[in-house]
């Protein structure tokens, strides 16, 4: 299938932006940056295509039946990646802060090469379960929200490194080293907020038409099914977040670690629920 | 004294629960408590529990109520605290925010000036009615129609944009409650069933999840034909379809082929496809052929049934199956002699007619068709709230994002005479997204500037103000 080698091209062009952002934090050279960049925006314009691709297959191989291919593990996985570069693409035209790219990048890339090199790319029919227009709205909304919490830790994990240093003041100088090319704790700190402010309405909407869907699939609007459960548990985690801002003692490091929690478990969400735990959403990892 | 005492008990009690930290305190335990349920199963019966993890932990859980701690007291509890955290919350800050926005300072002196962010002040050569009104039409232009209040022999102008954006945060924290109000409404006043309906036959009962005793629904559901479809060359199902028809007093008022994801409702009952099995033996059709005379004779038969033939022998079916290796559905069978003494078992396969042939004997046999009866598996729900919980989070999503991108925006004018012309005070202010107002207030100064001293252009110029002043 034409879509399986746009996608291993794109994976390769993560792997050489997440790289080049990596090299670019030790070496600064701001064409390096540019590289990295250029990487990223050719392999999310392959990915996007890829997409489109197997969209378009999915019609040739199953005729009729043919499916936006948002329904299994794989196709979840490489939906991910591409919200992520989604969100990294915004936030680099909003912030221009290439750093960055270092911490995101290799989210995507690392859940592209699992889904290329160990899951199963066929292209099924869908199960009677899925069949329903909820089953788009859900995955993207769900995944657009997931990406947000993943650019939000990278930021987070950026934060945590710089602020342990000590050496920043908030608006940027400092002394050097891999550290100098980091934005202003100040800076990271908006960006979090802003990227779990995107994600945490997605995250909702992800819950409620998830909510709507079973209610019309099942007749029940929530069962406390592991991944419900779990999805809740990740709104709670982002909505302490949100209160955290406002409350003396939360803001900083503590806002940070609970970004990095939210998204631990948002991967737990995700993929532990599916390959742990036992539930109604078990086939989205067969 | 008491009295007094007793007022800082309960203010003691309202701050508390009135405390940011209450809410991320509860909404981490909720996150962290939730995680139990996800581990130990809910609500499975004991000896699994006991087989798993042995009795001395069961009895522990049990005491705990983590074998159902969705809906045990302390999980209540704490959902409770949320909610209760929510409303004091609320009702501390909204008055605040109430008089902010429906009363805002319209007169501001130089102190008030001075406290904000985005501020700049300027002389400009004209009289200040004269700038006032035109101030007036470029604020209605340019950002809002202001409030002008002429206070001694200053003027004021105040413009406020999206004030309702400051009720977002407001507006999640009601739809939370919405919600919560739906769910108790659904688990008050519905309930969840299931029934089974054979097919050809009708019901008017459902059979609740937690009770032994039918529930009479007021009206009947027939299922005329279930089915399942399966993708083309596969055992990988595609549909399950249950034909249904509703009858009010025997008369047929409502008719659905539902299948999973399109469910049938009906005054207040919604019906959804959800399992399916086999209801009572099939039915085989069968063809035997007389080998003496080629003489073709047809038979129907249940597995069991001793069947007779025209010569005093009899046949019986003792098996079938949908799929024999590769062959496709086969039954099996044998025959009875006269005194009903059984022979060997045969296979007959469907696909196959004429294979039975080869076998010999006075019958040959052929299976033309057989046909299971299923029951359809429906669920049953009612839930009376389950539209107060859509409404709910309809105001949640929408509360997020104007509690998240919107900002309330407000602009701030003073015009008072200074030598022979005016001093222009002016300010402003977002509720968020500092930036972006920044960027839009500079911007904002520049052209007021412009038009108060700059040139102007004939389509700028404001229209010849009446001079009612003295």
């Amino acid at each position: 299938m034409l879509s399986i080698k746009l996608f291993n091209i794109t994976t390769i062009a993560y792997f050489g932006a997440m790289l080049a952002f990596i090299s670019y934090l030790v070496i600064r050279n701001r064409t390096v940056a540019l590289v990295a960049n250029i990487c990223c925006y050719v392999g999310f314009a392959l990915h996007t295509a890829a997409i489109g691709m197997r969209w378009y297959e999915s019609y040739q191989i199953l005729g009729g039946d043919g499916r936006a291919p948002l329904s299994n593990l794989y196709e979840s996985v490489v939906f991910f990646a591409w919200t992520i570069l989604l969100i990294y693409i915004l936030i680099d035209l909003k912030y221009r802060q290439r750093a960055i790219g270092a911490f995101v990048l290799p989210f995507a890339f690392f859940g592209m090469i699992w889904g290329q090199l160990y899951l199963s790319d066929a292209i099924d029919p869908l199960v009677p379960a899925l069949q329903s227009n909820w089953l788009t709205y859900h995955v993207i909304t769900c995944f657009l929200g997931y990406a947000a919490f993943a650019v939000a830790c990278g930021v987070s994990i950026m934060y945590l490194i710089k602020a342990r240093k000590g050496r920043d003041d908030g608006e940027g100088r400092d002394d050097g080293g891999v550290l100098a090319l980091f934005p202003s704790t100040r800076v990271l700190d908006d960006i979090n907020y802003k990227a779990i402010m995107i994600g945490f309405p997605l995250l909702s909407l992800g819950i409620i038409t998830g909510a709507a869907w079973a209610n019309y699939a099942w007749g029940t609007y929530w069962s406390w099914d592991p991944k419900e459960t779990w999805s809740l548990i990740v709104w709670f985690v982002y909505a302490a977040f949100l209160h955290a801002r406002f409350t003396r003692g939360w803001v900083g490091r503590k806002a940070a670690w609970l970004s990095v929690f939210g998204f631990v478990a948002t991967i737990f969400c995700y993929l532990g629920v599916n390959l742990v735990l036992s539930g109604l959403h078990s086939y989205g990892g067969s | 004294m008491t009295n007094k005492q007793d007022q800082s008990f309960l203010g003691i009690i309202w701050d508390f629960f009135c405390s940011l930290k209450l809410a991320i305190t509860t909404l981490i335990l909720l996150a962290l408590t939730s995680i139990i349920g996800t581990v130990v199963q809910q609500g499975k019966p004991a000896q699994e529990y006991i087989q798993e993890y042995g009795e001395r932990v069961y009895r522990v859980f049990v005491a705990l109520d983590f074998v159902d701690m969705y809906h045990s007291w302390w999980f209540l509890t704490l959902l409770n605290i949320f909610a209760v955290n929510l409303i004091c919350c609320s009702i501390r800050r909204l008055p605040r925010i109430l008089k902010l926005v429906k009363h805002p300072v319209l007169t501001p002196v130089e102190k008030h000036y001075r406290s904000f962010a985005n501020r700049d002040e300027f002389t400009v050569p004209v009289a200040v009615d004269r700038a006032g009104d035109r101030l007036a039409a470029f604020m209605r232009k340019h950002f809002a129609a202001p409030v002008v209040t002429a206070r001694d022999d200053r003027i004021h102008l105040f413009a406020q944009k999206m004030a309702w954006a400051r009720f977002g945060v407001y507006v999640v924290h009601l739809s939370i409650l919405i919600i919560f109000a739906g769910a108790i409404i659904g688990s008050v006043w519905g309930y969840k069933a299931y029934v089974n309906i054979a097919e050809g036959t009708s019901t008017d009962k459902v059979w609740p999840r937690d009770s032994q005793n039918p529930i009479a629904i007021g009206f009947e559901v027939r299922c005329d034909n279930f089915e399942v479809t399966y993708y083309p060359g596969t055992r990988r199902p595609k549909e399950f379809t249950s034909d249904l028809v509703v009858l009010e007093g025997g008369r047929e008022v409502l008719k659905k082929t539902i299948e999973v994801n399109d469910p049938l409702s009906y005054r207040g009952l919604t019906f959804y496809q959800s399992s399916y099995g086999p209801a009572g033996e099939p039915v085989f059709k069968l063809t035997v052929t007389e080998r003496s005379s080629g003489r073709k004779l047809k038979f129907e038969a249940q597995r069991g049934e001793h069947v007779a033939l025209p010569d005093g022998s009899s046949f019986a079916i003792s098996d079938y199956t949908d799929s024999y290796k590769s062959f496709g559905p086969a039954i099996q069978m044998h025959l009875n002699d006269k005194n009903e003494k059984h022979g060997n078992a045969f296979v007959v396969f469907q696909r196959f007619p004429e294979f039975d042939a080869q076998r010999g004997g006075a019958y040959s046999f052929a299976v033309d068709s057989f046909e299971q009866q299923y029951y359809t598996g429906l669920q049953v729900a009612k839930d009376p709230g389950v539209w107060v919980v859509w409404a709910g989070c309809f105001l949640l999503v929408a509360g997020c994002f104007s509690a998240f991108f919107l900002s309330h925006r407000r602009i701030w004018l003073t015009i008072e005479p200074a030598g022979d012309g005016s001093l222009i005070r002016v300010a402003g202010n977002a509720h968020r997204n500092q930036p972006a107002f920044e960027i839009f207030f500079e911007d904002f100064k520049s052209r007021l500037k412009e038009e108060l001293t700059g040139r102007q252009t004939p389509e700028s110029a404001p229209l010849p103000v009446v001079e009612t002043n003295t």
